[in-house]
């Protein structure tokens, strides 16, 4: 019997590996063929207006652009196994190079945003389904299809009209204060951390002053969201008969709802925070653009405004992959944690 | 507990441990409120008292009308609703969940939902004891071990650490059990506490329930839809339609009850011992609900 | 409590013709229309949500009386002026009267709302429908497809299709409705499955009833109203969208005066000259709550079981 149900996982997880394979395969397919729609010379980008006919042809040959277009995705998918995403036009370096280097900055902000998020919005979520229909869950309410109405780029700029220019409470753009820049070994590339390991206070304060508020503002949409989900949840098990079998041994009403509904849905909860963290790189690409962040969304944005074809789909590419592991670790979290599935 | 002066040892004796008189259980709905329960007036002593009815009668709201968990949509009066000499319709919530548990507690129909399925259960039955008295996590487990013990349970420490999911009904409902009456209820509500088991561990759930009930000296309150149970198991009966008691036998009168409800109720009933052809349908009268 | 239990017979006479068993289609379909308009006025934000919606559409269809300005008559002596009693929002960089360009802006919004949604919702539901009711290859094949789209946020993908296809009011569209119909036809596909082996379809195909007549006939029917409900709610995100598209420069192009262009146009000017971001972010932010509004509204009236 063991055995079987060992079998069975392996086949299981073979089978979920497989799928993911494929999509990342229909992925990679659709941001080719999608960068042969596009209408841009790539060629002439490469060499430039006033490169001569010889020089345009050996370029275009360089790149398979002769081949048919079979051949040429053969070529597109080998170089990709071989670790050579091209070159971007931008800057002039491998693209995945230059993710690298600006990936850091955005997992720094989006990760303080979740913290913000997650830290504010299921509190909140749970006072709403304990205070259903009461005054305290209209309001939440309100405040959270706010987070939903509200366009994110906008709040950011009137957060910097009130808390940089009227009140100085907090600091510009960028990630420190311009003479700061580049004081601070990068070790892990989150600023916060190196500055700390480096023992340099006065950039880690400078650090905390710049990301305070478009962590805030990019925390607030995923708060509204994480807010309404946990309260659905909540609401749901504050319904179960197991929650009126703890009222009835007297157990408090504190303890009902934290011990007992929220402990039922921790797992849940975890899950989507998970694809939330996942989300965020959507919201980073209008927040890195107002605060000047130099992440991965303004990286994003320069390469759409200049039309670097290649560029953009492995980003595109690279976020899908991020989404497609953060869905695998939210299921693998649930087969974790959740001791219903305990055999 | 209640500011009433203490009366005399012996009225003591004879106070019951519940009163109700003319309790009434309204729901808020959409349009207008329902009357769930329209006045409804009894006592318990150390008894075993069954409630029948058919299903939507209001047996089960009198049962959360004495917890007090009712949902919020729920408007409880009555003109006395006490526990011994504690009202229960002005208690505090905090006085509420000192009787919760420790003096009035309730077994509920289905171990499949009533226990919390992320928590050991174990974990629950220790939990219902730490709630009433300060102790360690190692005498509350001690004492929850115990308790698994007396419910017939052969291997406690096996079990204690087990999810309810990794348990069958009769043995769910025996955890049940262990859980509601590890802090000494004087009174335990029963609401249909077998009907949701395998007809073979019914009668062994009841035998648990019964022993405990004996040795215990409680009171208890036994909410079912079953007469021919209730004719065995009980004292006294109380039938219920439309949110109305129509009638209160003891249970060995049961074939003697007058209202034509009951009788409907027992003629319903099929039976080894006579021959019958067809059973006869309830037929309804609108007066039953004036009645009484 | 005996005030109450008097009051229960009096307000069942009022609402008689609810509680009486309907005896016609008509009168069912007259039953349920006024339950549903009950249950959604009883729902003030809703109500104002339909409210700001309607006025949205009043302030559109008429923008050329209600506009104080020209929104495109640029006067550089009278840029960046604050607001006053000329200009209500005041004016921009080149002088144009911020109220005027709001007013206009609707047109815009309205404009990408509706095409987005008769664009997404018809697609959505017909491949939805088909895939569910067929199931097996076609059905994989969609699914895959879906589930492609659905791996990514919605902006990043609506961010490449833009830049394959270029700037534009009109791509902005495109690209968003490309985005956008895999969920509604995750959504059809899921409530088909559910209807497809109930026993009136069965019925329908004992009768001889063509699988097209099955889809249309009462398939889509039924699918409809989680259709509209989710399409309400993502009308909302749809005003989000083009606004981000805007804001990057990748949405409609100036001097259309589109919210969220002129939201990034404003940003240069904003430290001296706030109303300039202001205005137009108060519009989308007005506009789409209402959406959102309203959507939750509808989905109390039309399908309470998701709520």
């Amino acid at each position: 019997m063991g055995r079987f149900f060992k079998r069975n996982k392996i086949k299981r997880a073979a089978q979920s590996l497989a799928s993911v394979l494929v999509t990342l395969l229909l992925l990679v397919t659709l941001t080719f063929f999608l960068g042969q729609v596009m209408p841009v010379d790539v060629v002439s980008r490469l060499v430039g207006p006033d490169a001569d006919q010889a020089t345009y042809q050996a370029t275009y040959e360089r790149l398979g652009l002769d081949q048919p277009i079979i051949v040429q995705f053969g070529i597109y998918i080998s170089r990709m196994l071989q670790g050579d995403f091209g070159t971007a036009l931008l800057t002039g370096h491998q693209v995945l190079d230059d993710i690298v280097r600006v990936f850091p900055a955005t997992i720094e902000l989006g990760t303080l945003a979740l913290l913000i998020g997650a830290g504010i919005g299921v509190p909140l979520g749970v006072l709403a389904a304990v205070q259903r229909n009461r005054p305290a869950d209209h309001i939440i309410r309100v405040v959270t299809l706010l987070g939903h109405s509200v366009p994110i780029f906008w709040i950011g700029l009137m957060g910097l009209l009130l808390f940089y220019s009227y009140l100085g409470w907090v600091g510009g753009g960028g990630r420190v204060e311009i003479y700061y820049d580049g004081l601070v070994e990068t070790r892990t590339g989150l600023l916060l951390v190196d500055s700390l390991l480096a023992g340099d206070t006065e950039v880690f304060w400078s650090a905390v002053r710049h990301i305070i508020l478009p962590a805030t503002v990019l925390g607030y949409a995923s708060m509204a969201s994480l807010c309404r989900l946990t309260r659905s949840f909540m609401i749901d098990q504050l319904s179960q008969e197991y929650v009126t079998a703890a009222r009835v041994k007297g157990v408090s009403e504190w303890n009902v709802i934290w011990h007992h509904a929220f402990r039922n849905i921790r797992v849940q909860l975890l899950t989507v925070i998970a694809l939330t963290y996942g989300s965020m790189l959507e919201g980073a690409v209008l927040i890195e653009t107002i605060f000047a962040w130099p992440g991965f969304g303004q990286y994003l944005t320069n390469n759409l405004l200049l039309g670097d074809m290649n560029a953009i789909m492995v980003c595109v590419l690279l976020v899908g992959v991020i989404f497609i592991t953060l869905n695998m670790l939210a299921d693998l979290l649930y087969k974790i944690f959740d001791p219903r599935t305990v055999q | 507990m209640s500011s009433t002066p203490r009366a005399s040892d012996a009225a003591a004796v004879q106070m019951p441990l519940i009163e109700a008189r003319d309790l009434r259980v309204a729901f808020q709905m959409q349009r207008g409120v329902f009357q769930a329960i329209r006045g409804v007036s009894f006592s318990l002593g150390q008894e075993k008292l069954a409630i029948v009815g058919e299903s939507g009668s209001g047996k089960s709201t009198v049962g959360r009308a004495i917890m007090r968990l009712n949902p919020p949509s729920a408007i409880v009066t009555a003109e006395r609703l006490a526990f011994k000499d504690v009202d229960l319709l002005s208690a505090s919530r905090k006085e509420l969940r000192r009787l919760r548990g420790r003096h009035i507690s309730m077994i509920m129909q289905d171990p499949k939902y009533s226990l919390n399925p992320v928590a050991t259960v174990g974990e629950q039955i220790a939990e219902a004891y730490r709630t009433h008295h300060k102790v360690s996590n190692r005498e509350a487990r001690e004492r929850a071990l115990t308790m698994l013990e007396a419910v017939q349970i052969r291997s406690p420490k096996r079990v204690y650490d087990l999810y309810p999911h990794q348990v069958s009904g009769g043995m769910g409902q025996r955890i049940m059990i262990a859980m509601m009456l590890i802090s000494d209820p004087e009174v335990l509500i029963a609401d249909e506490p077998t009907s949701a088991l395998d007809v073979t561990v019914r009668l062994q759930i009841l035998a648990i329930l019964d022993d405990m009930v004996k040795e215990r000296g409680l009171g208890m309150i036994f909410i079912s839809h079953d007469l021919n149970l209730v004719r065995s198991f009980c004292d006294r009966v109380i039938i219920m339609y439309a949110g109305r008691i129509v009638e209160t036998v003891a249970a060995a009168d049961l074939d003697n009850v007058q209202h034509p409800y009951s009788r409907g109720l027992l003629n319903s009933l099929p039976r080894l011992d006579q021959k019958r052809d067809r059973l006869p349908v309830i037929q309804r009268d609108d007066s039953w609900l004036e009645a009484v | 409590m005996s005030a109450q239990a008097s009051e229960v017979p009096a307000k069942r006479k009022k609402v008689a013709f609810l509680d009486r068993e309907a005896t016609s289609v008509t009168e069912a379909f007259l039953q349920r229309l006024l339950v549903g308009v009950h249950t959604f006025l009883s729902n003030g934000l809703a109500v104002a949500g339909l409210s700001i919606i309607l006025l949205l559409i009043a302030v559109a269809a008429f923008a050329p009386w209600i506009a104080t300005h020209d929104p495109n008559l640029q006067n550089l002596s009278m840029a960046l002026k604050p607001p006053s009693s000329v200009n209500w929002f005041g004016t921009d960089e080149y002088g144009r009267d911020i109220f005027s360009r709001i007013v206009y802006g609707s047109r815009v919004t309205l404009y990408i709302v509706t095409l987005v949604t008769i664009t997404v919702g018809p697609i959505g539901l017909i491949v939805g429908t088909v895939s569910g009711y067929y199931g097996g290859t076609v059905d994989m094949i969609v699914m895959r497809i879906t589930d492609l789209f659905l791996a990514f946020p919605g902006l990043i993908l609506t961010l490449t299709f833009v830049a394959i296809l270029g700037p534009g009011l009109e791509q902005a569209v495109l690209a968003i409705a490309l985005t956008g119909w895999p969920a509604i036809a995750r959504l059809a596909r899921a409530e088909t499955m559910t209807i497809r082996s109930s026993d009136y379809i069965a019925a329908a195909r004992l009768q001889g009833a063509s699988s097209l007549r099955i889809i249309f006939g009462s398939i889509i029917p039924v699918c409809m109203s989680s259709v509209i409900v989710r399409l309400t709610l993502g009308m909302a995100s749809v005003i989000l969208t083009a606004a981000g598209l805007g804001f990057l420069g990748l949405g409609a192009q100036p001097p259309t005066p589109e919210w969220g262009a002129m939201t990034s146009a404003g940003r240069e000017y904003m430290l001296d000259s706030w109303w300039l971001v202001t205005a137009p972010g108060v519009a989308i932010m007005v506009v789409s709550l209402a959406f959102n509004l309203f959507g939750d509204g509808l989905r109390d009236v039309l399908d309470p079981k998701s709520k």
